[in-house]
């Protein structure tokens, strides 16, 4: 029987919602993966209960839910998707899981007591996210952070009992690849804590920048800017792009079928961070002091990026030039005629 | 009487509470509770006005796109400007896409897997259905998955990605199309077309969008052999348990008008309830009587406030009554299809109203419809022509976005002051679906839906849902 605690080689998951938006559940519908139910129980992931793709509602699904909560049901990983929210006053009632009278969060606190694993899925039930955005009006929190704060709910403190802190699968939305294959990698228990980097999310995707591979990348490197949206030169120097920032693999591993923020001629917003929902200046526009952009390449010390950006501008060929500001390529590159045989 | 409480209510976006006073094995009255609040519109405030298309979406992952069109055309509207038409073509086809993939989720993996339940086994069609459509396991959701897949790759295309793109600007789009790319994008829809045609509907979408009353959907259903089409399956399930009988609201139907140029849209505006009205959006109030918040007299949105009341009394739920001119009218998929006068989903409606089986039918005649229309629009790009013009936002404006999102007219309303949001509010399809009573005591749709619905065990605890899903609710798009 699914959920029984006597089937072994099994990975029972739980998948909660909380105050996000749904999007990565809808993400996650749209994984390449083929048949993903297949894919999933493959690895052997049974998936206990998850509110957009299982038949139990009502009372039926929170007798699922009670069974993990009292340890009839082994419950080895707890999903959960949204931010935690403690508000008002830290009552936890601006989210009452439905049909319980109860806050959501009080579940998901008893949940992950009896879990052997939990995940957050995506960037608000990692760090806050979006919904702690503003003034924060529900009080949003992660599962174990608070913005960069190790914290949250659970604390810093908090471990599974194998040692793993809350994995992170940070994303606003992150891409399916990066959920299922984590909870591919669970059920084989092939994820440890060398697997994730300071912040818990998966290195898999978290030791890359978006700029890998970036179509843009010659535009950057001569710094021949895009101006205004659908403009095809670099998003750094004015577009508010922190791909060279952001640790994700949006460039090489595409985003339904061909696409990435840049591939569809916006900013990265470097969503799998904490706190990108308020980066202190608008989303669209790179802050700068005297004509620099504050926020330079990782890695990259200052004085080289000015030296090299005065540099590759007064090297920048016409075609790299001319195409950087307009919305199709005007200049195609030369055809070398002589000198070949 | 007795008191039941249902949720949570899975198979729909977010949380969902209702609340039914069962009385001779009926529903007395229902009321409904969206019980979470993140107050979106609170977190806008004093933001660079911009910074609206990134947040916006994220209201909701299930119709982000809708979202963002809505802002964007909010935006537009404050800076005066006027997308050119590629970039009005690309954003049509990106937020088509949305509604497409969302009335495919809709049908197979939130609605059809509620007819493979045991309360059903003693059903002559159930072995078939339960082997075509129980969740999990059911032989349709894979095929369902992918080919939903396969269209969401429109969306890597036009959009960079879904959800919550920032594709969609006020001047138009940010991802022009070159002459290769739009054969890209006519064989992704061919895929999809293809798709349907063999599974969904088994038919041509042009033959299903062309019948015209509900005889001529008996007739079709019947042509079509058992396992032929998905559709004529649930068509046969709807008249074996009478769901034309079950789920009826108020009948009065809003659309704010859906797809082209403004003025002269491909799905018209309009309110109907037996005859067809203009759309006045300056009689749209919001009552907040029974909603977790401050209360207030009724407001126009662009007046409109949002200050949680956690405690007050005789409140139920953190959605607000908006009414059209005082009155509760129902959008979505039928709603759209019978204002713009579609013949069927006219006929469907003089019948038996709005109903489990007139939503669902309008949905996939609408999906039937919309598939041809989205390939005339990729026909219709000029690559090498703008996709998006630029503008100014000046730093004292207004603006109004409305826009037609899968589940029904979704409106932003843009207040900007010192060059910064001073007001944001938003009405989603579900506020107008699953709005709780206004002060004068009307219930919201839903809440009408389910009364005289009776309950009780085996297939009468499954019509509930029927009737809740037969809306196809959102309700993280409903309190924000
Ligand atoms: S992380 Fe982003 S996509 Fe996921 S629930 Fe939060 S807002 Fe939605
Ligand atoms: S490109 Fe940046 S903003 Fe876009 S999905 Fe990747 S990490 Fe997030």
């Amino acid at each position: 029987m699914p959920g029984d605690s006597s089937a072994g080689g099994r990975l029972n998951v739980l998948w909660l919602q909380s105050g996000g938006c749904g999007g990565c559940s809808m993400s996650l519908l749209g994984s390449k993966a083929g048949d993903l139910h297949r894919t999933l129980a493959g690895a052997g992931v049974e998936l206990l209960w998850h509110p957009s793709l299982s038949e139990a509602s009502g009372a039926e699904a929170l007798e699922v839910w009670r069974a993990c909560a009292d340890g009839r049901t082994r419950l080895d990983v707890l999903c959960l998707e949204g931010a935690v929210l403690r508000g008002p006053a830290g009552t936890g009632r601006f989210h009452l899981a439905a049909g319980t009278g109860e806050p959501m969060m009080a579940w998901v606190r008893r949940l992950a007591a009896r879990a052997r694993q939990v995940v957050a899925v995506g960037t608000c039930a990692a760090f806050g996210g979006m919904s702690s955005g503003g003034g924060n009006p529900a009080d949003a929190c992660g599962l174990q952070y608070e913005g960069d704060a190790p914290g949250g709910l659970l604390g810093a403190e908090w471990r599974a009992p194998d040692g793993l802190p809350v994995v992170n699968v940070a994303g606003c939305p992150p891409h399916p690849d990066w959920m299922v294959e984590t909870l591919v990698a669970l059920g084989m228990g092939a994820l440890g804590p060398a697997d994730l980097d300071r912040l818990g999310r998966p290195r898999a995707y978290a030791d890359q920048l978006v700029h890998h591979g970036c179509p843009r990348n010659e535009y950057y490197e001569f710094k021949a800017s895009a101006h205004r949206p659908s403009d095809l030169g670099c998003l750094m120097e004015n577009m508010g792009c922190k791909a060279t920032q952001a640790h994700a693999d949006c460039n090489t591993r595409l985003w339904n079928g061909s696409g990435s923020c840049l591939r569809g001629g916006f900013a990265c917003i470097d969503c799998t961070a904490p706190g990108f929902e308020e980066p202190g200046h608008p989303f669209a526009a790179t802050p700068k002091v005297a004509g620099i952009p504050i926020a330079l390449p990782i890695d990259m010390p200052k004085a080289w990026f000015v030296a090299l950006a005065a540099l590759s501008k007064s090297a920048t060929p016409r075609r790299v030039r001319e195409n950087a500001v307009a919305d199709h390529p005007l200049v195609p590159p030369g055809i070398r005629t002589a000198g070949r045989k | 009487m007795k008191r039941v409480v249902v949720g949570p209510f899975n198979r729909v976006e977010g949380d969902l509470e209702v609340t039914l006073d069962v009385e001779g094995g009926a529903v007395r009255a229902a009321r409904v509770c969206s019980p979470m609040y993140r107050g979106f519109e609170q977190l806008l405030a004093g933001k660079t006005p911009l910074d609206a298309l990134t947040i916006v979406p994220r209201v909701c992952g299930i119709c982000s796109v809708a979202q963002s069109a809505a802002a964007a055309r909010a935006l537009a509207s404050a800076m005066g400007l006027e997308a050119p038409a590629n970039g009005r073509l690309a954003s049509d086809l990106v937020r088509a896409a949305e509604s497409a993939a969302d009335h495919l989720t809709h049908f197979y993996l939130f609605f059809m897997p509620d007819f493979a339940r045991e309360a059903y086994a003693r059903r002559p069609w159930f072995d078939a259905v339960q082997a075509r459509f129980q969740a999990v396991r059911g032989s349709a959701a894979a095929e369902a998955l992918e080919a939903r897949a396969r269209l969401l790759d429109l969306m890597g295309l036009l959009a960079g990605k879904w959800p919550h793109t920032l594709a969609l600007q006020p001047g138009g789009t940010s991802r022009a199309v070159l002459p290769h790319e739009k054969l890209q994008l006519l064989l992704t829809l061919r895929a999809f077309r293809a798709f349907l045609e063999r599974t969904l509907y088994g038919d041509a979408l042009e033959r299903v969008a062309a019948l015209d009353d509900a005889a001529a959907l008996a007739a079709w259903r019947d042509a079509r052999p058992a396992g032929a089409s998905d559709f004529a399956a649930f068509l046969r399930v709807a008249d074996d348990l009478g769901l034309e009988r079950y789920g009826r609201a108020h009948d009065a139907f809003m659309s704010v008008g859906a797809y082209g140029p403004d003025g002269a849209p491909w799905l018209a505006p309009g309110v109907y309830d037996g005859a067809l009205h203009p759309l006045d959006p300056a009689s749209i109030d919001e009552d907040v009587s029974h909603a977790w918040l401050a209360d207030d007299v009724p407001r126009h949105p662009a007046q409109g406030v949002t200050r949680p009341a956690p405690d007050k009394p005789g409140a139920y739920t953190w959605c607000k009554a908006p009414r059209l001119g005082g009155r509760v009218v129902e959008v979505g998929a039928l709603a759209r299809q019978v204002v713009a006068g579609h013949p069927l989903a006219r006929d469907l409606v003089a019948r038996g109203g709005g109903n489990v089986l007139s939503r669902v039918a309008g949905r996939l005649l609408e999906l039937a419809r919309l598939v041809p229309e989205m390939e005339r629009w990729v026909a219709a790009l000029a690559p090498g022509e703008p996709f998006c013009a630029d503008g100014a936002l000046p730093d004292e404006a207004s603006g109004v976005g409305l826009v037609e999102a899968a589940r029904g007219g979704l409106g932003h309303w843009l207040e900007v002051r010192g060059g910064r949001i001073h007001g944001y509010q938003i009405i989603a399809p579900t506020t107008w679906n699953f709005s709780p009573r206004d002060a004068g005591g009307q219930p919201g749709p839903l809440e009408q839906a389910l009364t005289g619905l009776p309950v009780g065990d085996g297939e009468a605890a499954v019509l509930v849902q029927h009737v809740v899903r037969s809306f196809d609710p959102c309700m993280v798009c409903t309190v924000h």
